[in-house]
């Protein structure tokens, strides 16, 4: 894994960012509009040329959060600030301009596209959009980044339907290289595919990464995945980051509860360590973002929480290794849920033997 | 728990050269193609494969469930001891959800959204064991409590969009086990569910099949489900099954070419960093355009000329102590049998 140097400047950094959603308009017979809490004070930055993987289960406000860096979204309040340039702060028209350098692939990506479009018109229409005018131009680049993206050319003139899932994600990649972007948000990328196609496309990004020295945001909810394509990972709970640190880090000594929860939780594709380790099975399941729980938002379903994690919400700190933790007992949280459950212990024991 | 009143001593099921089709426009798509296994009282087998593999179809075919143009061509389905494909369909009726129960891949469709919880598993307590009324009530209660759901007295009177998608597949595992079957057949249970609530679901159905001595038959894409909650596996591949073993032996000693490339694409917690991605290359095949010989060789880094011409059978793998087939021609870790 390549370490990048330290003084790698930051592409992209965000302030606690808040997207809050109404639930519903105040309807014809009055009642509280509600909010809900998507994304609620986020911070972290990515350094140009490195991957941030995004974890969390659904409702996380991970997706939320990639959304709002692209304004696909209205954020609510916080700085996003791309380059130099806080990104909040920008018109409409400016952004359009900006989107040129930060694109988005998403887990289909002909899902919002019209399916009576040729791939010639999907992949060249952000061109022109972008001011490349002249149409023979902009099918020569198509067709190069059809290239990139490992596509016959062939491909120009079919339909959308006419691809595997596995091609319509190259192609959805290659939509997002036309504007020569630095900055990619990867949306799920591969939740849609079978392992074998999954594995061709994670490649593809490593590949195109390395050869145009992209920065990606990586937003999945498998952390193996993460795992094998993220330089560092911020793991999302209820609209907030919970723990970030460098891949090798986090999956090598989790410190917050929820994280060890969610590792212990991923199968192993291995019988024999499947049936040493013993998982942490949390109880009940994510609570509402409109009223999430007050001190730490994790507390109802923590094996560990006390008086002080329902009263008092513990703040995203660095400990010493560089890690950040949103726990009150971050320092102890393993020897504490090992103690708890009797389990913990075995799951890291687990992790360090391989 | 009952007592079934007749014990049949063979396997629970037995799939013998299975071939369902469908007769499109396009022309005949051999979903399912000629496929045979062996399921036990209280065995968990994996079906595993990528999509369009025809494991779906096996489970629909067992159920006799295909739909049109699909029909179930030739081979015979033998549920303990009794040949489904010869039952009348009402015959067949007795068998599904009572003998044979199925749990659909997705929770959020499957419910009916304007009944509740309690009047559609109330239903199945009705219709297939003649329930009713009060009865029907306390039982269907006391199913949700079995499968973990709090304040199920509550919960039986919900309807299915307030509850969550895991809540939403636990009552469909209870609805599934209402009357006791001998065969569960789970499809994708938990593909539509976040990591720590499918941990929460393998370890119920894992509970349920040892509690009643219940045959699992799990389909799945996902190998590390497998590993954690199968006793064995049968890999699929366009419309055959391509290798089966116990689970131990198939993740240590996977034989067939394809089991191994999915074994080394499968992202892995242990194996973090960036890095080179073990593929395969192309994609699998149409199912109305399966390649001759043996269907993967196109995708193959170890394909042979025989590959090519020469479809290869399920085989016992001839290694000390193995009770696992594969259909190679080039196989991995074993010498190749010289003779056709």
């Amino acid at each position: 894994m390549s370490a990048l140097p330290s003084t790698a400047s930051k592409l992209l950094s965000v302030d606690d960012l808040r997207v809050y959603f109404p639930t519903g308009p105040s309807g014809f017979f009055g009642g509280a509009r509600e909010t809900v809490k998507a994304v609620d004070g986020v911070t972290f930055d990515v350094k140009a040329g490195e991957t941030l993987g995004l974890v969390g289960e659904s409702g996380c406000g991970k997706t939320t959060t990639g959304r709002a860096i692209l304004r696909l979204t209205p954020v609510t309040s916080g700085a996003i600030v791309f380059d130099g340039r806080d990104l909040t702060k920008l018109s409409n028209e400016q952004m359009r301009q900006e989107r040129q350098r930060l694109q988005i692939v998403f887990q289909d990506p002909f899902a919002s596209l019209n399916p009576r479009h040729t791939i010639a018109g999907i992949i060249t229409e952000p061109l022109r959009v972008h001011g490349m005018s002249s149409r023979r131009e902009r099918l020569t680049r198509a067709q190069e980044l059809l290239g990139l993206v490992g596509v016959a050319a062939s491909a120009l003139e079919r339909y959308p339907h006419e691809f595997s899932g596995g091609q319509r994600q190259r192609i959805g990649i290659a939509r997002a290289l036309a504007s020569n972007p630095a900055f990619v948000v990867l949306d799920e990328p591969v939740s849609a595919l079978d392992v074998s196609i999954q594995s061709q496309i994670l490649h593809l990004l490593l590949d195109l990464q390395q050869r145009f020295g992209l920065t990606y945001l990586f937003i999945a909810h498998d952390l193996a995945v993460v795992g094998q394509m993220s330089d560092r990972v911020a793991v999302m709970y209820l609209g907030q980051i919970v723990e970030m640190a460098t891949a090798a880090d986090l999956f090598r000594q989790p410190l917050h509860p929820y994280t060890l929860a969610l590792l212990s939780a991923v199968p192993y594709p291995d019988p024999e360590i499947e049936r040493r380790h013993r998982r942490i099975i949390l109880s009940g399941e994510v609570p509402s973002p409109v009223h999430p729980p007050a001190g730490c938002r994790f507390h109802t379903r923590c094996p560990i929480a006390t008086d002080r994690c329902r009263a008092e919400v513990p703040p995203l700190r660095r400990l010493s290794s560089g890690h950040d933790v949103a726990c009150h007992f971050a320092e102890t949280s393993q020897e504490l849920v090992s103690q708890r459950l009797g389990t913990a212990s075995a799951i890291v024991g687990t992790r360090e033997r391989i | 728990m009952t007592i079934v009143a007749e014990q049949w001593s063979g396997s629970l099921l037995e799939v013998r050269d299975l071939h369902t089709q469908f007769f499109t426009r396009r022309g005949v798509v051999r979903a399912v193609d000629g496929v045979s296994l062996t399921l036990n009282a209280g065995e968990t087998l994996g079906l595993v494969g990528e999509s369009g593999c025809g494991k779906s179809v096996t489970a629909l075919s067992i159920l006799r469930a295909v739909q049109e143009p699909g029909r179930v061509v030739s081979g015979q389905i033998l549920f303990e001891g009794e040949n489904l494909l010869r039952l009348s369909e009402r015959g067949m009726q007795q068998v599904r959800g009572r003998r044979i129960a199925m749990i659909p891949q997705d929770p959020l469709t499957a419910l009916n959204p304007v009944l509740s919880v309690g009047d559609q598993l109330a239903e199945v307590l009705g219709v297939h064991l003649g329930m009713h009324g009060r009865g029907a009530r306390n039982r269907g209660i006391e199913l949700l409590e079995r499968v973990g759901i709090p304040l199920a007295a509550q919960r039986f009177d919900a309807y299915p969009h307030q509850l969550s998608g895991g809540m939403r597949q636990r009552v469909l595992i209870a609805m599934a086990i209402a009357c006791q079957p001998g065969l569960l057949i789970a499809d994708e249970p938990t593909t539509a569910l976040d990591a720590t609530i499918q941990a929460q679901i393998l370890e119920l159905l894992g509970e349920l099949t040892r509690e009643v001595n219940m045959g699992l038959l799990l389909i799945t894409h996902n190998l590390g489900i497998v590993a954690g909650h199968c006793d064995r596996v049968a890999i699929m591949y366009a419309g055959r099954i391509v290798e089966t073993a116990p689970v131990r032996d198939l993740f240590a000693h996977p034989h067939h070419r394809y089991t191994n490339g999915l074994l080394e694409c499968v992202p892995r917690l242990d194996r973090q960093g960036k890095g080179v991605f073990h593929t395969i290359p192309g994609a699998p095949p149409d199912a109305a355009d399966i390649p001759p010989g043996c269907p993967f060789h196109p995708r193959c880094a170890f394909a042979v000329s025989r590959c090519v011409e020469d479809q290869p059978q399920l085989t016992k793998a001839a290694v000390d102590g193995s009770v696992g087939t594969f259909a190679c021609w080039n196989p991995r870790g074993i010498e190749v049998a010289a003779t056709p």
